[in-house]
């Protein structure tokens, strides 16, 4: 269900104004909960409430609310986050009840020319208001400090699954070091259980520029820099799809940089484990190393090393070397023989480029140009055909290639399961 | 000074001037040759101030493009670069070239007048620091023409106005934008300096007879820790930008990762400038607050001592919170434990200051005209800017809500909701002094509500897509995330705003060639700059005051109820 979704056209400015949002059932809990954010009066009624259940104007699916958790270090925020709420709301109470209390009670009246009363302070006073400071201060660090010690300095399960995430402009690079996965912009990771506790660990780091790396549901946000590496964790104990974004300025497509995280069911996460591993090691065979060589210098065709078994036979048997047609071998063809292999990599294969994504099992994913558009036939060539047309600024340039060659291209990566 | 009976007015009697000023006018062109050469510091705190509402409007105008871009998702009103360059733009402009200005201006001009001087300690200083700081803001305006450079890339500066390294580095930023963005703030970072040193030596030697520290209205006194936090946080900016350009230019490796250099330390660098630079922009504010409120209370400041004890404190301690900023960056436990402590620490002056213009307030006769109506919501938005930044310091939440729009919602409700506002209640306050004549109310009543309507419209709301997700400095966002009808009332808000700042410039304009004749102390005051006529003659003060108390309008007014019997 997307809130507030109901019939904005994300086309041009001019077709969407904002008297176009319709009324919905859903403003009167968007306004409630604004009260609540803002008003923090509420909170007192309403912590346990909230804590219950999932707020109506974070409904949508997949949500970023903070207030949405499906993790432990989200959700320890969470908590923490409404203790903070009810302080600071009581003191916004008391004090803007106290302010305008004043601001009606000593108005003056017109007639009414004598000066009030001259009053320059009072000890008594002053020292009231600087010690009950002082005091919520201390309740207010001392809740933060558990929160943040208990988060930050949590101790590694054997069983944690290690991910190594390295932020690129403008897209994200996932490694499985037990594993030996490649793979960009879709993580996938277990549900962790209490009888079956599976969190990941993350190393995180950046090729370029800084990132931050942000799934609200998850966790909060830690910070990719060159350099250096910084580490957190995540334990989801919900199935499902978690997204987020980059959350540091990390240039001109730093809004495109768009996250998902998958939640598998361990039997699920095996077999994606074992999808992504079966197909690098299936093309990686030393029987077939020696072939990119070969294929380099067009001189062997008989068998596309990338290829799945039944395509194969089809692309050794059938096909001309350099074919016009658009198939498969021809692509592969064209994509090495272009400059796609400085910057791409294909398990198996001569493609070896580490600078932008891998794309082994490029169909595996939902998405392309790290959650710019979805993963269909026609996105895909269009994406190859002009990246800024999908996302200006993109570091993947235009190749200039032909309509075939495209087409070659496409139906080549359209195999890459 | 110790004894009240024989100085009860003080020698405040002789300062008043009752000369007609001269009604002689030169050409135009004398008109603004004496702007350019004057050395007087009120010509050059009007010209800080013009510059910095210019520059206001500018920088308004980006506000409005952006937007009109977040109007709807996948908009493309703007390029990404173009998007990315305004919001830089913005930033920038409104930190150094509107917020600075437009303060250091109501230093110049106030200063010398409350404490009874004739011009600041170093008038040629002062036109230097003022010329060199509108160079700085033409020299970054002017990225738009000469950013381009030979790469061909880019105009303006569009990597955010804390430019983080190592995107500012010439691999990833060719062209001279960062450039002109480096230069610029060097450039005004001579001027702030300047006038720093400036404010300092003027405060510090320059009180009239009879002004002891502690009769200094609350304004200098928060001025001086003003000039103090620029001394010390300006300069670690000037020697960033430095190593930046050694980095650009002359082969070094400052913070050039893919050299072994350090992101992090452009952060340390950047940030213990650029927390207490907000404390260097809303001291001002709450300096103005501590002139306005009591005199439209009708009563005294509450706890001179601990206003003066509280704005100082906050002084030093914000010069130990800025990594707060940096809670996501990858510090220790205990590093990000000791920032969240020392962060808190500093809501206890400002609230000893927030509780003391309540009891200002309480038991005055409050007169609610547009100066105190801007500071009466001034106090309701500093009170929940305080209560946002409190949630912002617990560092657990502080992952959450870095960088998305909570954050951009609780500056701006500093920079807008408190210090914004304050200006304009500056400008109410002391525009009569200033010109002579009065603003008018009514369109003054028109630009306040319009402004506290737009203002809460625009940024109560916008918290709320950053508890949603919404990262800040995006150029467009997914439609499914549920952030449109939030961004949709968020902009419209920020038009009403528009139109409240349009009714303010027309009321400057308007009421300078039409307004009612102010005379010298149309708020029935107390201190001394209402004690000369307004404008005041380039001297100030025909023969030099002498104070016996804090208030030494009041002493004069109430001869019978003196302050100085009490002080």
């Amino acid at each position: 269900m997307n809130l507030f979704q109901t019939d904005v056209h994300p086309t041009n400015v001019s077709s969407a104004s904002p008297t176009h949002a319709a009324p919905n059932p859903h403003i009167t809990h968007w306004i409630k909960e604004k009260l609540k954010s803002r008003v923090h009066i509420w909170q007192l009624v309403s912590a346990a409430v909230t804590a219950a259940s999932v707020p109506a104007w974070a409904a949508a699916d997949p949500s970023t609310s903070v207030f949405s958790t499906a993790s432990t270090p989200a959700r320890e925020v969470h908590e923490l986050s409404l203790f903070v709420l009810t302080v600071t709301g009581a003191i916004f109470v008391a004090v803007s009840g106290l302010l305008l209390y004043a601001l009606v009670r000593y108005r003056s009246r017109s007639t009414d020319t004598a000066e009030p009363p001259q009053v320059f302070g009072s000890v008594q006073i002053e020292l009231a208001w600087t010690i009950i400071p002082i005091l919520i201060i201390v309740v207010l660090f001392l809740g933060t400090a558990r929160v943040l010690f208990s988060i930050q300095d949590a101790p590694k399960p054997p069983s944690a699954v290690d991910v190594t995430v390295v932020g690129h402009q403008f897209w994200w690079e996932f490694r499985y070091p037990k594993y030996n996965i490649v793979t960009a912009n879709e993580l996938h990771v277990p549900l962790s259980t209490k009888a079956a506790p599976r969190p990941t660990f993350m190393k995180l780091t950046s090729a370029d520029v800084i990132h931050s790396f942000w799934v609200p549901q998850l966790a909060g946000k830690t910070d990719l820099l060159p350099n250096r590496v910084n580490e957190m964790w995540i334990d989801p104990e919900k199935l499902g799809l978690y997204v987020g974004q980059c959350a540091q300025f990390c240039g001109v497509q730093h809004a495109k940089m768009l996250l998902r995280v998958y939640v598998d069911t361990p039997e699920q996460f095996d077999r994606w484990v074992a999808g992504q591993q079966k197909v690098q090691a299936e093309f990686g065979s030393p029987a077939l190393a020696a072939l990119p060589a070969a294929v380099n210098q067009q001189s062997a065709r008989s068998a596309v090393p990338n290829l799945p078994p039944s395509m194969q036979t089809q692309a050794g048997s059938s096909l001309p070397p350099l074919s016009d047609a658009i198939t498969a071998h021809s692509g592969q063809l064209v994509f090495e023989q272009q400059a796609c292999i400085n910057c791409h990599a294909v398990a198996g294969t001569v493609a070896n480029g580490r600078y932008g994504p891998d794309l082994t099992h490029l169909m595996s994913r939902a998405t392309l140009a790290a959650g710019a558009t979805t993963n269909t036939p026609d996105n895909l060539k269009a994406w190859i055909n002009d990246p800024n047309g999908i996302k200006p600024g993109s570091l993947m340039p235009a190749m200039h290639l032909t309509d075939r060659q495209n087409a070659q291209i496409t139906a080549y990566l359209l195999t890459l399961k | 000074m110790d004894t009240p009976i024989i100085s009860v007015p003080g020698g405040i009697e002789g300062a008043l001037d009752r000369t007609r000023p001269q009604g002689k006018k030169g050409t135009y062109l004398e008109a603004i040759h004496s702007w350019i050469v004057t050395v007087d510091h009120k010509k050059i705190g009007i010209l800080y101030i013009c510059f910095g509402l210019i520059f206001l409007l500018v920088a308004g105008v980006e506000a409005l493009e952006i937007r009109i871009q977040l109007l709807v998702p996948h908009s493309t009103f703007l390029t990404p670069a173009s998007y990315n360059r305004i919001f830089t733009m913005h930033g920038t402009t409104m930190v150094f070239l509107v917020g600075m200005p437009i303060l250091f201006g109501f230093g110049n001009y106030l200063i010398p007048l409350m404490i009874g001087a004739r011009d600041m300690a170093f008038p040629r200083l002062n036109a230097f620091s003022f010329w060199i700081s509108a160079f700085a803001g033409l020299l970054l305006y002017y990225s738009f023409i000469g950013g381009l450079g030979l790469a061909g890339t880019g105009t303006a500066p569009d990597v955010g106005w804390f430019a983080y390294a190592p995107l500012t580095e010439r691999a990833f930023s060719p062209g001279h934008t960062i450039d002109y963005w480096a230069v610029a703030l060097i450039a005004n970072g001579i001027g702030s300096i300047g006038t720093s040193i400036n404010i300092l030596a003027t405060i510090f030697c320059m009180r009239c007879k009879g002004m002891t520290l502690l009769r200094m209205p609350l304004l200098p006194w928060l001025y001086a820790t003003v000039a103090f936090l620029v001394l010390v946080a300006v300069s670690p900016l000037t020697a960033a930008q430095a190593m930046l350009m050694i980095d650009r230019y002359l082969g070094g490796h400052f913070f050039d990762t893919q050299a072994g250099g350090s992101a992090i330390l452009w952060a340390h660098f950047f940030w213990i400038f650029g927390h207490p630079e907000v404390y260097i922009l809303v001291l001002p504010a709450f300096a103005f607050a501590n002139e306005i409120i009591p005199v439209f209370s009708r009563k005294a400041i509450f706890g001179y001592p601990a206003m003066v004890a509280a704005s100082v404190g906050i002084g030093f301690i914000s010069l130990g919170v800025w990594a707060h900023h940096m809670f996501t960056i990858g510090m220790t436990s205990v590093g990000n434990a000791f920032f969240t402590l020392s962060t808190m620490i500093v809501s206890i002056p400002t609230g000893i200051k927030t509780f003391n213009w309540l009891a200002t307030i309480w038991g005055g006769k409050l007169r609610f005209q547009t100066p105190m109506l801007f500071s009466v919501a001034f106090l309701f938005q500093w009170l929940i800017a305080g209560l946002t930044g409190i949630m912002l310091s617990v560092s657990a939440w502080n992952w959450q809500l870095h960088n998305s729009y909570f954050v951009v919602a609780h500056f701006h409700y500093v920079l807008v909701g408190a210090i914004v506002f304050m200006i304009f209640a500056a400008i109410y306050y002391w525009y009569p002094k200033m010109t002579g004549r009065m603003l008018d109310e009514r369109l003054g009543k028109w630009h306040f509500w319009l402004m506290v309507i737009g203002f809460h419209l625009t940024f109560d709301l916008m918290h709320i897509p950053g508890l949603m997700g919404m990262p800040r400095q995006i150029y467009t966002y997914e439609p499914d995330r549920g952030w449109t009808l939030l961004n949709q009332l968020i902009s419209v808000g920020g038009f009403i705003q528009a139109v409240a700042v349009l009714i303010f410039v027309y009321n400057l304009v308007h009421s300078y060639f039409r307004g009612a004749v102010a005379g010298p102390d149309p708020w029935d005051a107390w201190t001394l700059e209402w004690s000369t006529q307004s404008p005041p003659p380039a001297y100030n003060f025909a023969v030099d005051p002498v104070v016996a108390s804090r208030r030494p309008l009041w002493d004069l007014k109430h001869p019978d109820d003196t302050d100085s019997a009490f002080e």
